[in-house]
Order: C-alpha cells, then sequence, then structure tokens
C-alpha cells in the first residue's frame, strides 16, 4: 500500500497535510500521535471510512476507490470501535460475517471451516453460542477479531483496538495483533495511543504532529528521547528492556 | 435453559406453526352464523358455503397477511434503526401512509382504489426515510429519544391529514383507515394484502444484509455491503408491507413494535433465525385478537385495533419491566461482568466527545 500526499479537511480546518508514506507487507505498523495529529483520520482514508480530499491511495497497484467494495473486502479488513454492541448475535453468527464478502448469505462448507479456525485461534469455542452482549470488553474485541480473521485479508486494520480495555486485555490484544502478522502473514495497522505497545508489538511506527508525519521508520529510529519529545511536549526516557525501547514520560 | 432450547432448534417455529394452523381452522368457524363441516361438505346449504368463501376465507387471509407483514415491517425496521422501540407506528410510516390516502381522495377522487394504494406506498416510504435520515442527520444517541421524534414526526402528519380530511370533507371514509378492522373484508376487495407475501421473502433473502447494516456504517463498509443502498432498500420494504395493509384494514399499531421485540427475547436478533418465528406469532397475535374482537358483543364486533391496543399496551409494559428487571438481575449476578460493560461505554462516550472536539474524527 501506497499512500501519496494525502489531504483532508474539515472546514476550513485542514486535519491531514499531504501525507504520504508506504506500508511495508507482512510486518505490524503502528500510527501514533497526540490527539488531533491526524493519525485516525488517515486511518480512516486508507480503510475507505473516510472520504479524502486529494492524494492517492495505491492499494496492490490499484487506487483505492477504484477497487470493487465487495472485492476490497476480501482484502482488506478494519475493524473500529464504533460498532453496534448492543446487537444479540452469538459470537458464531458475528464471525460468520466475516464470511460475508465471499459467499454472501450462504455459507459453503469451506466458509464453515473458516469460521471454526477464526474462532478457535481466538480461543472463543466455549463462548461460541453466547450473544456478544454478554461478553466483556476482552471477549468481545476477541470476537470481532475473529470475525476479521475469519475474513481472511491480507490487510488488517484496527483502530484504538486497546481502548478501554484493562492491561490484561490489552496486552492480549497486542499480542494478537503480532500473531496476526507472524503467524497468519498479514499486514497489520494499528492506531494507537499507548506508545509502549506500539514500540513494543510493532515493526514500523509513523508518528503524527499537527496532520503530517513527524517520523516514520522503524521502531528504534522513531523511539527516541528527541522525536517523542518534540511531538509530544513532554519529557520522555527511553530505556532498553528485552532489546526493545520502551518509555518513560513524566 | 429453555432460552437455550427456543434458539437453537426449530421447536419454536414448529409449535407456532401447527398452533397458527388449529387457531385458522377454529377462526373459520366462528362468527354469527353457525357454519359446521358436515352442512359445508353436504353442498346443499348455498348460503353457507358462499359465506365462506366469500366471507370467512378471505377474512383470515386478510388476517394472516397482516400478522406477519406488520411484524416483518417491524423487525427490519427495528434492526436497521439499530432501535427496538422504532416501528411503524412510532416511525411515521402509518400516518404517512394515511396522508397519502387522504391526498388521492382530495385531489383524484375518481381514481379509486389503485391510485390510493400507490399514494400510499409513496407516501409511507418517504415518510419513514424523512425520518430515518432526519434521526441520523441529528445523531439521537438516546434509544426513548427515536420514537419520541417519531411520535411527535407522526402527529404532525396526522394533524395535516386530519385538517385535509375536514376540508375536503372525506372524514366519514378516512375512519376506515385509521382504526383497522376485518368486518369488510370480502372477496374481490382485499387481495393487495397478497403483496406482502414476496415482500416477506425478498426480506428473507436479504435478511443478512439488513443484519449488517444494523451493526453500523463501519462494519457494512468493511464487508463490502452498501449502507445507504440496503437501508434505503429495507426501509421501503417495511413502508410498502405497511402501506397495503393500512390501505385494505386499516392502521394496526402496536404488532410492529410488539412482536419482533417478544420474539428476539428468545431467538436473538439475527433476522435469519427470527424471521419466521416473528412472521408466524404475528399472525398468532392477530388471529387472536380479531377472534375477541368478534366475541365480544356477539353478534357485533368491535374494531380489532381496539384489542390489539388494549392488549398489545399490556404486553409492552410487562415487556418494559421485564427489560429494567432484566438489566439489575445482570448487575447484581455478574458485578465484574457489568462493571466492564459499564466502563467500556464510558470511554466510549468519552472518546466521541474528544473527537467533536477536534472536529469529528482527530
Amino acid at each position: 500500500m501506497n499512500v501519496v500526499d494525502l489531504i483532508k479537511s474539515y472546514g476550513s480546518k485542514t486535519v491531514v497535510k499531504e501525507v504520504s508514506f508506504t506500508v511495508p507487507k507482512g510486518k505490524v505498523l503502528s500510527l501514533i500521535g497526540p490527539n488531533g495529529a491526524g493519525k485516525s483520520t488517515v486511518m480512516g482514508m486508507i480503510s475507505r471510512l473516510i472520504a479524502r480530499d486529494a492524494g492517492v491511495i495505491d492499494f496492490e497497484g490499484q487506487d483505492l476507490t477504484k477497487w470493487k467494495s465487495k472485492e476490497l473486502a476480501k482484502h482488506l479488513a478494519i475493524l473500529t470501535q464504533h460498532n453496534n454492541v448492543q446487537m444479540k448475535l452469538t459470537v458464531r453468527e458475528l464471525v460468520a460475517f466475516g464470511r460475508f464478502p465471499y459467499s454472501g448469505s450462504r455459507l459453503t462448507p469451506e466458509d464453515n471451516e473458516m469460521v471454526d479456525k477464526a474462532i478457535a485461534y481466538m480461543e472463543l469455542q466455549e463462548y461460541q453460542d453466547q450473544y456478544i452482549d454478554e461478553l466483556s470488553g476482552g471477549q468481545r474485541q476477541r470476537a470481532y477479531i475473529a470475525m476479521v480473521i475469519a475474513q481472511d485479508t491480507e490487510y488488517v486494520l484496527l483502530d484504538e483496538p486497546t481502548n478501554n480495555l484493562d492491561i490484561y486485555h490489552a496486552t492480549n490484544l497486542m499480542r494478537i495483533a503480532r500473531r496476526l502478522c507472524d503467524e497468519l502473514g498479514k499486514t497489520v495497522i494499528l492506531v494507537l495511543h499507548e506508545i509502549n505497545y506500539a514500540a513494543f508489538y510493532s515493526d514500523y511506527i509513523c508518528a503524527f504532529k499537527n496532520g503530517r508525519i513527524a517520523k516514520f521508520g522503524p521502531v528504534e529510529e522513531v523511539i527516541t528521547k528527541e522525536t517523542l519529545s518534540e511531538i509530544y511536549k513532554v519529557d520522555f526516557e527511553i530505556m532498553n528492556i528485552g532489546g526493545k525501547p520502551l518509555t518513560i514520560y513524566y | 435453559m429453555i432460552k437455550q432450547i427456543c434458539r437453537k432448534s426449530w421447536f419454536s417455529t414448529f409449535i407456532l406453526a401447527i398452533l397458527l394452523i388449529l387457531l385458522s381452522c377454529v377462526s373459520l368457524f366462528v362468527g354469527v352464523m353457525d357454519i359446521d363441516i358436515p352442512t359445508l361438505l353436504s353442498g346443499r346449504e348455498g348460503m353457507e358455503l358462499k359465506i365462506f368463501i366469500l366471507g370467512r376465507i378471505p377474512r383470515l387471509l386478510a388476517i394472516l397477511c397482516t400478522g406477519v407483514g406488520m411484524s416483518v415491517a417491524g423487525l427490519i425496521m427495528q434492526q436497521l434503526c439499530m432501535n427496538k422501540f422504532v416501528s411503524p407506528t412510532t416511525g411515521a410510516t402509518i400516518q404517512s401512509a394515511q396522508l397519502g390516502i387522504v391526498l388521492s381522495m382530495v385531489f383524484l377522487p375518481t381514481m379509486g382504489l389503485g391510485m390510493r394504494t400507490i399514494f400510499a406506498f409513496i407516501f409511507a416510504i418517504i415518510g419513514t426515510l424523512l425520518f430515518v435520515f432526519f434521526v441520523q442527520r441529528i445523531q439521537v444517541k438516546d434509544t426513548v429519544l427515536v420514537p419520541l421524534v417519531g411520535i411527535m414526526f407522526g402527529n404532525i402528519i396526522g394533524g395535516v391529514t386530519n385538517f385535509l380530511a375536514y376540508q375536503a370533507e372525506v372524514t366519514q371514509q378516512l375512519s376506515t383507515y385509521f382504526s383497522g378492522s376485518f368486518a369488510l373484508i370480502l372477496k374481490g376487495n382485499y387481495e393487495l394484502v397478497y403483496l406482502v407475501a414476496p415482500l416477506v421473502i425478498l426480506a428473507f433473502i436479504y435478511a443478512n444484509h439488513f443484519n449488517i447494516v444494523g451493526m453500523g456504517q463501519d462494519f457494512s463498509r468493511n464487508l463490502g455491503v452498501n449502507y445507504n443502498v440496503i437501508l434505503i432498500l429495507g426501509l421501503s420494504i417495511s413502508a410498502v408491507i405497511t402501506a397495503s395493509v393500512i390501505v385494505i384494514v386499516g392502521q394496526i399499531s402496536y404488532i410492529g413494535l410488539i412482536v419482533p421485540n417478544l420474539v428476539t427475547l428468545f431467538k436473538g436478533d439475527k433476522i435469519r433465525g427470527t424471521l419466521i418465528d416473528t412472521a408466524l406469532f404475528g399472525a398468532l397475535f392477530v388471529l387472536l385478537c380479531d377472534m375477541i374482537a368478534r366475541s365480544v358483543i356477539k353478534p357485533y364486533e368491535i374494531p380489532m385495533e381496539l384489542v390489539v391496543g388494549i392488549i398489545g399496551s399490556i404486553i409492552f409494559i410487562i415487556m418494559l419491566f421485564y427489560k429494567l428487571k432484566h438489566g439489575k438481575k445482570a448487575i447484581r449476578w455478574g458485578g465484574h461482568h457489568r462493571k466492564h460493560l459499564h466502563g467500556a461505554h464510558h470511554g466510549r462516550h468519552h472518546h466521541h466527545r474528544r473527537n467533536k472536539e477536534v472536529g469529528i474524527c482527530e
């Protein structure tokens, strides 16, 4: 995926200004930055949820807007926080929706197999007949990810997936994101607020500030005292734990 | 436990179907004139056979179509709007259809039933879409506020309808379209309600699409489903079903609200899994109400809308109390679980607020 000169304005306020980057395939990429830096808007545009004002998003040799919606759904999946959680659907029914781009309403035996696998991968077997509105936040998040796995796309985009989760569930979720990349070979793009999760679990980081990319590169290049202090306007200390740069801010 | 059995198997569908068939047979023999099977079969009494074929069977079929149609229309609307309190009654569909009927009476009085129906269809669709897009535009977050807006909107349209009817002196004629009743159903004047059947089948085909749209705009787009097209399709199906019932039978409220809610309680929100049960239960409900309406002051009958209104409002109140109690239970039994949910909601609100401050999305 190649992004060139992306621009987005709301009213007179330009929230994304000429953003260009290339998504490294088969890696975990995290978008970080302070509130209002434009990272979620960029995520929205590269996942076709938000229309862009200008720029090019080249996805697998074709502009994102040229893709047929159903065809694109087989290659790129996006999970946002704005889903209707009041719905009385069972976990299995939800995961089965992941097969919708392939088979519509008629699930083939292969589809059901994919659904089984996705449920097993997320260790949701014992919950599969429970309604999603009866699950805890962490379980429900796993159910949505199982749906994305069933969707079987090369790209998985997760918009602030750790929001509203406690440390245990959030960490679990980050491990899952890592496994999606390492075990299933997917390209994972995340929007994260928690810098340390980004530092520990990603391969690349794209740091935003004021609608522009402040720094893009491998984790070690972005997670530095200077860069982060500049972006967030707070003091940072970088420590090396387990070969990964982790931050302390105050 | 019972819930699990009901949801998993076809058991509930089977029971409902059997009950409906039994009650349908019974209803054929309820009426002013006593008709029994031996006389019917002997073929001697021409009068009785005529009543049977011209009156009773059409009436039964109209009842079944009404019950199926109104409950399915309600189910679709509830799912698409992500709100359990939205229905043809609380979504301005019924009132819009009535406005269409009055307009056709006033401006094209000679055109008859066909034109009236087309007007009812068009206005029901426009009214429902207006309501839904209005609610989406102003982003009403409160679940109870949405139907209240719908009721207000419906009342405004109803006011215009009444005014027009009064001016054109068609109030008398209009009363048929306001209180639903099966008393005037005869062979030859009711066949339009058959339209319900293909529409319900269409709804079944698109059931999963409606479910996905009900999960939200982002969710739909992720799965390659065109949110607006499916939303308009679903609402139009509901509106046309409702309008065709109103043109023939008159206003039947509450069914679209109560029946889907009751069935969902046991069978969940997956439309493919609930649609048949909802349709059967709706038919059963209307059939029962009609039999009561016919039996209370025999040999006369009261408008069936009255019976539906009384029974419907009682069930609705029970349902509200059940939901309240159910919610409390969940808090007490699974404190941790519940707290988590609460936290999640809180966080989300916060998120929304932040987004708004910054300008929609970051």
